[in-house]
């Protein structure tokens, strides 16, 4: 209406103008001087020589890497070949994260279109009930999934009760038991991003697809897919990147044969291992993977929103 | 409307959100009925009790996690309190104060503790504090809550600020405020429900964190995840139950505060 | 010789690459109902930020009274804004938003609320003292927003398209309520629009502004009567523009050869010039005539039903299509599709304008 694109454009006079820096002060300095400047120091213990029990040896070197990617023998003076048992966990980690994220995706789609498309109030209170959980402490949410579906614990009892089974399933330290685990962690991570994106969805392009002879299925595959992809894979990447370091949902489910990063991590400093250098590469290597999947997503957003 | 011209329905998405409801709620609510157990054993039932709640305040470990109750209470308001400040402050920096250097960065630094897997954070806090000789303990851990809480209390004080036209404060400034006048009187009212909301979630975030905590807090110090962690490394107790109720409930409860105080804030505008 | 309240010298407004104000230079006199006015992206509400502080200039002045406010922030100058939507602060009531600015200058308490109450006296809100804007209607909230921005006694009010959120009935009502209190209180008014009628019926001059520049400054009868440009003569009113080649000006006339031959004798626009040119001529002010007494020969193309007048389209021999407006009576003749008529028009009713 009144006014053009340029004059309702926010004035370069801003109320706070000049004083940008200065409110952003605090900021910078809590996150640069407690974030930034510990993971540096992280980067540098990784090539710092270990102390027995715990901490380090000011000396530069390269052997936390060496023991991520190679095996030299007991005696370290073996030819070196492939060590595999990080690049292992490493995978598992991936895989496990891999499960959750397809569980979360496949209960949580669904989800998150039935409560975008309710109306007025109603939609509130769905949403209100799918983020409470998220709030309430994610280890008491582990111990209760831990508590439900132990050998002896309630599941099972019913079940047994029930007939439906004669022994006790056995859930609990195994890899679904993690999956479980991250994909109840996680899976409000999932149903936001999306339910963000079927609400900018217009329903008339599926007017337009069921006008056009679709079915509702064949609309959803080619029309409402394509349009909410940016939210899928939003939730997609919450959901991958935090279970991929998680420590909790392993430690407390999966117990010692279903080890994965985080628990690697916390034994370099917390348990028996005691080496720090090792745990601050593990950290870095971690991280990486972490930046370049949302250095990644970064790309693929720039790119949508280009076109 | 009739179901079969409802464009919004899809067979069997009904369904899988009781699925999604169901598995998010049972484990919980399973917790909450068993913390009212009378039995010795957790998974028999034997009827109806306080008796684990009598042991969580007045039983053997009591001391102990009263002590851990007071450290993560402490640390929370003030870590929520800090976070809550710098985030608004920040907000206000990158909403209102137009171009200034290092703004790009800006905000790719505040949400950079969301972004960096939360062990990851644990072990270069733990690093950085043993390498510049600080001693862990309650400062730590302080420290440590007030970082990972600013994204917290960040976003819903940006989004209500971003909600807010400048055109309030304009108008201040043209009925003679001055620039301190307008924060005062005008943007800061406008934004509460935003900051309460911020601080509401700081609160709770900082309350629940295990990851950070268990690294960066050292010896003869425990908040109350740490002390409920190490309590069930030797098999979950029904007092544990009892706690992880109460702080279930606590946790609820701001967050269904958080959210009625925005919907208030909602219906005002 | 009256005061010049605002006067705006040479101002330029860019926004990286985009021009936004050239040039512009405007004397807006005391105690003077002044009224920009332009199309959506004009530049004209980018004016009055900058004569209000919101924006800065890239270059010229703004004096109020004489003093070069340019550089001042917005709470140190006298003048006051009644904004687009309002801009009523939510969280208070009407007489906390109405008593904001007299607090701001230093008032006491006592002194500000008996300011506040002879304000929403002068705006008929006294009842609504208590509530909040959203308890109100929109024609309540814009007169509070008049009334917040008069309580200071301004040099100098500004308002920014206030009546573009109200219904039309309302719309009406309010324009010469608006022009009541411009009088009584004898405050200078800067009032942005975008709607001509509003324009022409409140102000006491206009200055009619597109891409970022002046077009042209006048009264509303100066204003439709002797457009100075296409655009002006476009935008306000209807019009037909008729191409035609310009022989000679002199003297505030020009001699041009009108489609199909004719001479004919008019007056000029400032600074036009000999060659291709064109006259503009209002719709009412054409009359159809048989052929042979015309100064131009034409076929009727259509005829438009419009109520109360006929538009009559007639395409002229080696010309555009001109448009006639008739009063719908009993008595007028209305011609058929196709025949051939003449048009006839006054000196005085066409203006030969600057391109």
């Amino acid at each position: 209406m009144a006014g053009g694109v340029v004059e309702k454009s926010t004035s370069n006079t801003s109320t706070y103008a000049g004083l940008g820096v200065f409110m952003m002060l605090p900021a910078w300095a809590i996150i640069g001087f407690f974030l930034v400047l510990p993971v540096a120091t992280m980067l540098i213990y990784s090539f710092l020589t270990k102390e027995f029990r715990g901490g380090v040896i000011w000396e530069f070197s390269l052997a936390a890497y060496d023991q991520f990617f190679f095996d030299r023998g007991l005696f370290g003076d073996d030819p070196a070949r492939i060590e595999w048992t990080y690049i292992l966990i490493f995978w598992r980690s991936i895989w496990q994260a891999g499960m959750a994220t397809f569980f979360c995706l496949l209960v949580g789609f669904p989800t998150a279109w039935f409560i975008a498309t309710r109306t007025g109030a109603n939609k509130s209170v769905w949403l209100f009930l799918i983020t409470i959980p998220y709030w309430v402490n994610l280890l008491i949410r582990t111990i209760s999934m831990k508590f439900l579906i132990r050998d002896t614990g309630p599941l099972n009892e019913w079940l047994m009760a029930s007939g439906l089974i004669s022994d006790p399933i056995h859930i609990i330290n195994t890899n679904f038991a993690v999956q479980l685990g991250l994909f109840y962690s996680y899976l409000p991570f999932m149903v936001l991003p999306i339910y963000a994106s079927v609400e900018r969805y217009n329903l008339a392009f599926s007017e337009a697809a069921a006008d056009l002879y679709a079915t509702q299925w064949t609309t959803l595959r080619l029309v409402i897919l394509p349009a909410v992809k940016p939210g899928i894979i939003a939730g997609c990447i919450l959901v991958f990147v935090p279970s991929m370091g998680a420590f909790l949902a392993p430690d407390l489910l999966g117990g010692a044969k279903n080890f994965m990063i985080g628990s690697l991590i916390e034994e370099q400093f917390k348990g028996n291992a005691g080496n720090w250098p090792f745990g601050a590469a593990v950290s870095m290597i971690l991280l990486s993977m972490v930046l370049i999947v949302l250095t990644f997503y970064a790309r693929q957003q720039g790119k949508e929103g280009a076109h | 409307m009739a179901a079969k011209t409802d464009l919004r329905r899809f067979t069997g998405f009904l369904p899988m959100t009781f699925v999604c409801l169901f598995l998010l709620y049972a484990p919980l609510i399973i917790v909450m009925v068993y913390s009212f157990n009378d039995s010795k054993s957790i998974t028999n039932w034997g009827g109806l009790s306080l008796r684990w709640y009598e042991e969580v305040f007045w039983g053997v470990e009591s001391a102990k996690f009263k002590a851990a109750a007071l450290n993560s209470l402490s640390i929370a308001v003030v870590a929520a309190i800090s976070a809550t400040t710098i985030a608004t402050m920040a907000a206000t920096a990158m909403l209102r104060a137009g171009r200034f250097r290092g703004k790009s960065i800006s905000f790719a630094l505040i949400n950079l503790p969301l972004m960096v897997p939360e062990i990851v954070t644990a072990v270069a806090t733990l690093v950085f504090f043993s390498a510049i000789g600080f001693t862990t303990g309650y400062l730590t851990i302080l420290l440590a809550h007030i970082v990972f809480c600013i994204p917290f209390a960040y976003l819903p004080i940006a989004a209500r600020m971003q909600g807010i036209e400048d055109v309030y404060e304009q108008a201040a400034m043209d009925l003679y405020a001055t620039r301190f006048e307008t924060f005062r009187l005008i943007l800061l009212p406008l934004m509460m429900p935003g900051i309460i909301s911020g601080f509401l979630l700081a609160f709770i975030i900082s309350l629940d964190d295990f990851i950070i905590t268990n690294f960066v807090k050292g010896a003869g110090i425990e908040t109350l995840p740490t002390a409920i962690f190490g309590s069930v490394k030797q098999g979950i107790k029904p007092n544990i139950m009892a706690i992880s109720t109460l702080l279930l409930m606590v946790s609820v409860g701001f967050v269904t505060l958080s959210w009625l105080v925005g919907r208030m804030g909602q219906n005002k505008k | 010789m009256t005061d010049i309240a605002v006067d705006i010298i040479d101002l330029t407004k860019c926004y990286g690459d985009f021009v936004a104000l050239k040039n512009v230079s405007l004397g807006i006199q005391d105690n003077e109902f002044f009224t920009l006015l332009g199309p959506s992206g004009c530049g004209k509400t980018t004016l009055l930020r900058t004569i209000a502080g919101f924006e800065d200039v890239s270059q010229g002045a703004i004096r109020l009274y004489g003093e070069d406010i340019a550089g001042l922030p917005p709470n140190k100058r006298p003048v006051n804004t009644v904004f687009q939507q309002y801009a009523l602060f939510p969280h208070m009531n009407v007489t906390q938003n109405v008593m904001f600015g007299l607090l701001r200058l230093g008032q006491g308490d006592a002194t500000a609320r008996k300011r506040v109450t002879e304000v929403l006296e002068l705006v008929q809100l006294t009842r609504f003292a208590d509530r909040l804007p959203s308890q109100l209607s929109g024609g309540q909230q814009q007169r509070v927003a008049l009334a917040r921005a008069l309580a200071p006694n301004p040099k100098v009010l500004l308002l920014d398209e206030p009546l573009s959120a109200l219904d039309l009935k309302l719309r009406q009502a309010v324009r010469l309520e608006l022009k009541q209190i411009q009088q009584d209180t004898g405050i200078t008014f800067i009032f942005v629009t975008h709607d001509q009628e509003e324009a022409l019926t409140m102000s006491d001059r206009i200055a009619v502004i597109n891409d970022g520049q002046v077009q042209q400054v006048g009264t509303p009868r100066e204003i439709y009567e002797a457009p100075q440009n296409k655009f002006v003569a476009n935008f306000i009113g209807e019009t037909n523009l008729i191409g035609v080649t310009v022989v000679d000006v002199s003297g505030g006339n020009a001699t041009c050869t009108l489609p199909g031959g004719a001479q004919f004798t008019c007056p000029a626009a400032m600074g036009a010039t000999a060659g291709p040119g064109h006259l503009s001529i209002r719709p009412e002010r054409v009359a159809i005539t048989a052929p042979e007494t015309g100064v131009l020969q034409g076929v009727v193309a259509r005829q438009v039903y419009l109520g109360t007048d006929m538009h009559i389209d007639i395409t002229p021999t080696g010309g555009e299509t001109i448009t006639v407006r008739l009063q719908n009576s009993e008595t007028t003749h209305i011609p058929g599709n196709g025949e051939l008529v003449g048009l006839n028009f006054e000196a005085g009713s066409a203006r030969l304008l600057v391109d």
